[in-house]
């Protein structure tokens, strides 16, 4: 077993944990943070995305052990202070931008980092970032719609279709 | 996936003693190992993980005026840094798997692994890049051995790969619509000695240099150059994806476009 320290959604916390544990069992076993969701857990489907030293990772495919000290922040530490939704949490909820809901964890975290790279991407722009997340429910349309929105810029030409 | 001990390695020494232990894995960005773990196609008995080795990550450009990049570079890293220097590159590393991947994946990774379908592998070829590691460099050209098999010795790890700065270059990828890997990738180099041409995703042995391009491009760098030209479809890979001849048909089409882009 080996000792981890990380700082999690601005909390530090450790835990004891095997060398085969993946920061997504950390996160939901230990921490009982189920917000990140384990889809596919072959690093294809997006659900587990969190951030990790302010990138976007798949916590399905990294191990606790190697992100000791690591800033960890997860869907939990998301909304505002006060407990209200963030801006792109907002943004699906009036858009729609999730169906069963599954793989909005993922989606959000993603969408987070890429309007922090990017603060006005185009619709393109979106959809290429979007290559990692994957909804079962077909919902890309309006997820794409709710990140346009978040991003300040206007949706009226992303028609439903 | 079973279980290992696992080993933090905090300079290329003590990654290189940890790595002489018996059945001990060095462990990059893990996006291809761990799901590889996972299905218990690789059970090592300890990993070494070298991503927190400082003197193996960044990217920088020597006297020779060679971008070297350091073995635990993520492809990232390598895509924000290394456009100014070589944006052919930069660009090939930004296509790379998904935004997530990249943030986790390394070029050492990559080029330690050499699956017969990933990027980096026709980078280095076609650049004729040098694979240095903890115990000597390496010329592309002796490096890739066929598929999942390099000159890599055991415990030998990939400290940096430093690539020649070619005049024109650039890359080209179809992917293969599920896994998104090359179906088949060229990536084509205009250096002042010659063109080289490097292919990927299409082989059964892995990346290769497709030399009669290499030859028409150094003597006309015009896609036109290439018209005369069939690659063969005997050793590449046939699938559900491609047969063969698709592919083959492709490393043209692919090179074609290359050139027309690079110029």
């Amino acid at each position: 077993m080996t000792q981890v320290t990380m700082t999690v959604n601005g909390k530090t916390v450790s835990g004891q944990v095997e060398g085969r544990t993946l920061l997504a069992d950390f996160l939901r076993e230990d921490l009982r943070l189920t917000g990140t969701h384990i889809g596919c857990d072959t690093s294809q489907c997006g659900a587990c995305i969190v951030h990790v030293n302010g990138n976007a990772i798949k916590s399905c495919t990294a191990l606790a052990a190697d992100l000791d000290g690591a800033e960890v922040r997860t869907i939990e530490g998301m909304a505002n202070a006060d407990g209200s939704l963030s801006v792109i949490q907002q943004a699906f909820q009036d858009h729609h931008g999730l169906q069963c809901g599954f793989c909005t964890p993922g989606m959000v975290m993603t969408a987070s980092a890429l309007l922090k790279e990017n603060p006005k991407p185009s619709e393109v722009e979106i959809r290429a970032y979007l290559e990692g997340n994957i909804c079962r429910c077909t919902g890309y349309h309006n997820i794409v719609k709710a990140i346009m929105a978040a991003s300040g810029q206007d949706v009226s030409a992303i028609a439903a279709e | 996936m079973y279980n290992f001990e696992f080993a933090k390695a905090k300079t290329i020494a003590d990654a290189v003693k940890a790595l002489s232990s018996e059945d001990a894995q060095a462990l990059g960005g893990g996006q291809t190992l761990l799901p590889t773990m996972k299905q218990r196609l690789a059970a090592p008995t300890t990993l070494v993980s070298l991503n927190t080795i400082p003197e193996m990550i960044g990217v920088c450009v020597n006297d020779r005026g060679e971008v070297c990049i350091g073995g635990a570079t993520t492809h990232a890293t390598v895509a924000r840094e290394a456009a100014a220097h070589y944006p052919a590159l930069a660009a090939l590393a930004s296509h790379i798997g998904d935004p997530a991947v990249r943030n986790r994946g390394t070029i050492g990774g990559s080029l330690a692994n050499n699956d017969p379908s990933a990027c980096y592998p026709a980078a280095a070829l076609g650049s004729g890049a040098v694979i240095k590691t903890n115990a000597r460099d390496i010329a592309a050209d002796d490096y890739f051995l066929g598929m999942f098999t390099t000159a890599l010795d055991e415990g030998e790890i990939i400290t940096e790969v430093r690539f020649p700065v070619p005049q024109k270059a650039n890359y080209q990828k179809f992917v293969q619509p599920a896994s998104r890997f090359a179906l088949v990738g060229v990536y084509v180099a205009k250096y002042a000695g010659g063109v080289r041409v490097a292919v990927t995703g299409a082989a059964s042995d892995g990346v290769f240099r497709w030399a009669e391009a290499e030859a028409a491009l150094s003597a006309d760098f015009a896609a036109t150059a290439l018209d005369a030209l069939a690659v063969p479809g005997n050793d590449m890979i046939a699938d559900l994806h491609g047969s063969a001849d698709y592919r083959a048909h492709l490393v043209k089409v692919m090179t074609k476009r290359a050139v027309a882009a690079a110029a």
